[in-house]
């Protein structure tokens, strides 16, 4: 027995939710493009847009055990809700959000319902059905969405009249930095809690969770209405710092990519969807002279590779090694 | 004779299509649970073959058929002893994303071998070209896919009820755990009913040519329509793999031609609203 | 004013053709210790199903003191005190022996929503969680991972989930199943060793256990209730026999 086991409850706990030095030295390397390759904010941008609505599926499918094929409609809905916000005449940003996180929040929370109520393939047929239909309605509806042009006359204001958006990137990628280390701080909260056991509970074992007198569909709603209240934030993220918003934001391309992403990294850690959105799209800026089928050739082996070699991803195979090594972590 | 009939038979030519590329995904899921999600590149790989043969060989369409039933047949078997059969008591995210990694591979490989571009095919002259009835044209190709569907439906169904691999394959899919208990070589079982399922998608894919196309994004588009079949009609019967082809191609092909502006909405609607209303399929287990 | 702790009448559920349960008739006196025993097959687990509601009763009905239950949801009758445990264990393996004794007691104090205060704030929590795994001996293991646990641990840990929960009535599906004869009467006298305000219904197929711990058995055939009596008229009675085909005294075999 290790010396963990001999501690009290109380210290093993917190001992568990404790920041690490990993954790810290993440986050420092986030502040890294800034300055050593100003050149990439722009991509850096992209990334911690993608790495939020990583961290947002995280939620419900690495911590909840909810598999998700359309969770861009809700990343959708929110940068349709920014732009059509700035659109028609109102480009504050940060109150951007908040509609964001409003329309996409609703949205979350009239399908948690249903959502709630399955399991296996039936929700994962929901699920892809959801985001279907919405891509298709967006589609049809192009005199609001501007169909396959995307929304024209997006203008982002300036972040309290002060941090102004322009083609370098400084003030995208702090505004996404810090809309992500900010959610970021909620989510790891969310996770320690009690709530964040529940959920952990109704991931292994959710038959369990009603003999021990837990309400899981209610659970369910709420971590489904969080997450997609943080995809919104992330797409309005996106229709703000490049002032485009087209149908791919919530089509079943971006759906299965954050998938991948996430799968990538490892589920469940709340680092991996971070990390693997890092990775992914890196590597597929590296490889954008590709033609997008060879891209998706690797991305198949890759994905066959992690499923059969590492199925809990990059994180989880770094523990794996650090146990090997006796590491701490 | 009203257009109705028109979109009826055209609805029903279609089903028919999808229940052939669909009915081997409901039986193999119903028995093993595993979630196969490159079935549709098997039926993508018949309507390659058919292609090549016929392009590239001269072959006449109908003696491709067999060729491309027989091709993602083997092709099946070989994925199968060779990966996917290490992941059957896997979850069912794992094995979604192992099956989407090869259908990533299967459309790549084939973007690579043949271009994106959709594929043309020559259909011999008597198969081209419309019966026109009581004011309706019948397109004698659909005509022709509607009569060779309903023949495999009658021999599946033939078989399924009948014969003692029908019987231990109703045994297996009902009840895994007791029918190897009572002896039945469930695995051999499987492996037998996969790689005839997925001819049977092979076969699919080279008879969808002619009505929908073929490219490489073939297996990903239709399996989306597959999996709505499959999960509507209920894991492991055919009886509700053909029910929900039926809705589902008929309500496709109406709503294409009387409301074309909600395109694609309305198969989603119906499928999700039958879903809710059974969880299990039309004709799933409980 | 009921002296039935809990009670199922006329109940009644088939699948099909199947008939698992067939005009049950079950009476739980307050604070008594009844065993049910029968046949593989004979509907024992899938009557505690039907009483904690993982099943619908196609006839009957449940009763929880004065309260009629048949309608309300699995998770509403824990609330109320009605819990059962799994034959095969049904825990969740990736979380500690701890975490998920914390997680039933703040299930049941109703705090398991609260998603902005984290863990280490609710220390009566965890101290209730910590004292139910130390009167099982399983504190020196809480720090585990549940799919680490020695099988016997893992059959302890859902009693301890259980006991979370802070239950009046308990219904145990063979609690002892699979663990080795030793342990199992470690088992049982930690069962013992409960609460007379609990009421206990425990399944179980070593007759030995049944004998010392139970006041009265049931016997259950093929969906019906064959017989009821104490041990000792139970073990002499002709009919049961019968069913038994003279396994009566030892471990029969399970499937």
């Amino acid at each position: 027995m290790t010396a963990a086991t001999v501690a009290g409850p109380h210290q093993y706990m917190a001992e568990q939710m404790r920041w690490r030095w990993s954790e810290i030295a993440f986050w420092l390397a986030t502040l890294l493009p800034f300055l050593v390759a100003p050149s990439y904010l722009v991509l850096a941008n992209q990334v911690a847009i993608t790495a939020l609505f990583a961290l947002s599926l995280d939620l419900i499918l690495g911590f909840s055990g909810i598999v998700s094929l359309g969770h861009a409609a809700y990343f959708g809905v929110g940068a349709y809700a920014a732009g059509l916000a700035s659109k028609w005449g109102w480009g504050e940003p940060l109150s951007g959000l908040l509609i964001a996180a409003l329309a996409a929040g609703l949205l979350g929370y009239v399908t948690s319902f249903v959502i709630a109520r399955f399991r296996h393939l039936a929700l994962i047929m929901i699920t892809l059905g959801l985001g279907l239909l919405l891509q298709e309605a967006a589609n049809s509806a192009s005199w609001l969405t501007g169909g396959f042009d995307g929304l024209q006359g997006i203008h982002t204001w300036s972040i309290f009249g002060e941090f102004h958006f322009d083609l370098y990137g400084y003030t995208a990628y702090g505004y996404s930095l810090s809309a992500l280390f900010l959610i970021f701080l909620i989510a790891r909260r969310l996770i320690y809690s009690p709530f964040g056991l529940a959920l952990r509970g109704i991931r292994e074992n959710g038959q369990r969770m009603p003999a021990i007198g837990a309400a899981t569909r209610e659970h369910i709603r709420t971590i489904y209405t969080i997450a997609a209240i943080i995809a919104g934030v992330a797409g309005a993220l996106l229709a703000e710092t490049t002032e485009t918003v087209s149908l791919e934001v919530l089509g079943f391309q971006r759906s299965a990519d954050v998938l991948v992403m996430l799968i990538l990294g490892g589920t469940g850690r709340l680092y991996g969807g971070l990390i693997g959105a890092a990775v992914y799209m890196v590597a597929r800026d590296q490889f954008s002279g590709l033609n997008p089928q060879y891209w998706y050739f690797w991305i198949g082996l890759l994905l066959i590779a992690v499923v059969m070699i590492l199925p809990n991803g990059i994180l989880g195979g770094l523990s794996l090694l650090a146990r090997r090594l006796k590491v701490p972590s | 004779m009203p257009p109705v009939f028109g979109v009826l038979f055209d609805g029903l030519a279609y089903g028919m299509l999808l229940f052939l590329l669909s009915v081997g995904l409901s039986v193999t899921l119903g028995m093993m649970n595993f979630v196969n999600l490159a079935h549709c590149s098997f039926a993508m790989l018949g309507g390659y073959v058919t292609v090549t043969l016929m392009n590239a060989y001269g072959w006449p369409f109908f003696a491709t058929l067999p060729v491309a039933f027989i091709a993602a047949s083997l092709a099946s078997v070989a994925l199968e002893r060779l990966i996917f059969r290490r992941f059957y008591n896997a979850g069912e995210l794992e094995q979604c994303l192992l099956t989407i990694g090869v259908v990533f591979v299967s459309i790549a490989a084939a973007a690579y071998v043949y271009g994106t571009a959709i594929q043309p095919v020559q259909l011999p002259d008597y198969m081209r070209g419309s019966i026109n009835y009581a004011g309706l044209n019948f397109a004698v190709y659909r005509i022709f896919l509607i009569g060779i569907s309903l023949v495999i439906t009658i021999a599946l169904v033939f078989t399924i009820e009948t014969t003692r691999f029908g019987a231990q394959v109703r045994a297996a899919v009902n009840n895994q755990r007791m029918a190897r208990g009572l002896g039945i070589n469930v695995d051999g079982l499987f492996a037998l009913t996969f790689a005839l399922g997925s001819g049977l998608a092979g076969l699919g894919g080279a008879l969808a040519i002619e009505i929908v196309g073929l490219d490489p994004s073939f297996a990903l588009t239709y399996l989306i329509y597959v999996l709505i079949v499959v999960s509507v009609g209920g894991l492991g019967s055919i009886a509700g793999s053909f029910a929900a082809a039926m809705v589902l191609g008929i309500s496709d092909m109406a709503g294409k031609y009387y409301v074309p502006a909600l395109g694609s909405i309305l198969i989603y609607l119906v499928m999700m609203v039958l879903l809710m209303w059974r969880p299990s399929g039309l004709f799933g287990r409980r | 004013m009921s002296e039935n702790a809990l009670a199922a009448r006329g109940v009644n559920k088939s699948f099909g053709s199947l008939v698992v349960a067939a005009d049950v008739e079950i009476n739980l006196p307050q604070g008594v210790r009844y065993a049910l025993i029968g046949p593989n097959g004979a509907g024992k687990t899938t009557l505690i199903n039907l009483m904690t509601g993982m099943l619908r009763p196609d006839a009957g009905h449940i009763f929880l003191g004065d309260e009629d239950i048949t309608a309300l949801p699995p998770e509403q009758r824990v609330w109320r005190g009605l819990v059962r445990t799994f034959q095969i264990n049904s825990l969740f393996p990736h979380l500690t022996a701890l975490e998920s004794v914390t997680l039933a007691v703040c299930e049941r104090r109703r705090v398991a929503r609260t998603w902005w205060r984290p863990l280490t704030a609710y220390r009566s929590e965890v101290d209730e969680a910590y004292e139910i795994l130390s009167s099982l001996m399983l504190a020196p293991v809480s720090h585990r991972l549940t799919r680490e646990l020695a099988y016997g641990q893992q059959r302890l840990l859902e009693i301890a989930l259980a006991l979370a929960t802070r239950p009046k009535v308990l219904l145990l599906d063979e609690p002892a199943a699979g663990v080795p004869r030793e342990e199992s009467q470690e088992l049982f006298t930690a069962i013992a060793g409960l609460s007379r305000d609990i009421t206990v219904l425990f399944i179980e197929h070593d007759m030995e256990l049944v004998f010392r711990f139970a006041s009265r058995v049931i016997v259950m055939v093929g969906g019906r209730v064959l017989v009821e009596g104490t041990p000792q008229e139970i073990a002499s009675d002709p009919q049961v026999r019968a069913v038994y085909l003279g396994k009566a005294t030892g471990k029969a075999d399970h499937g």
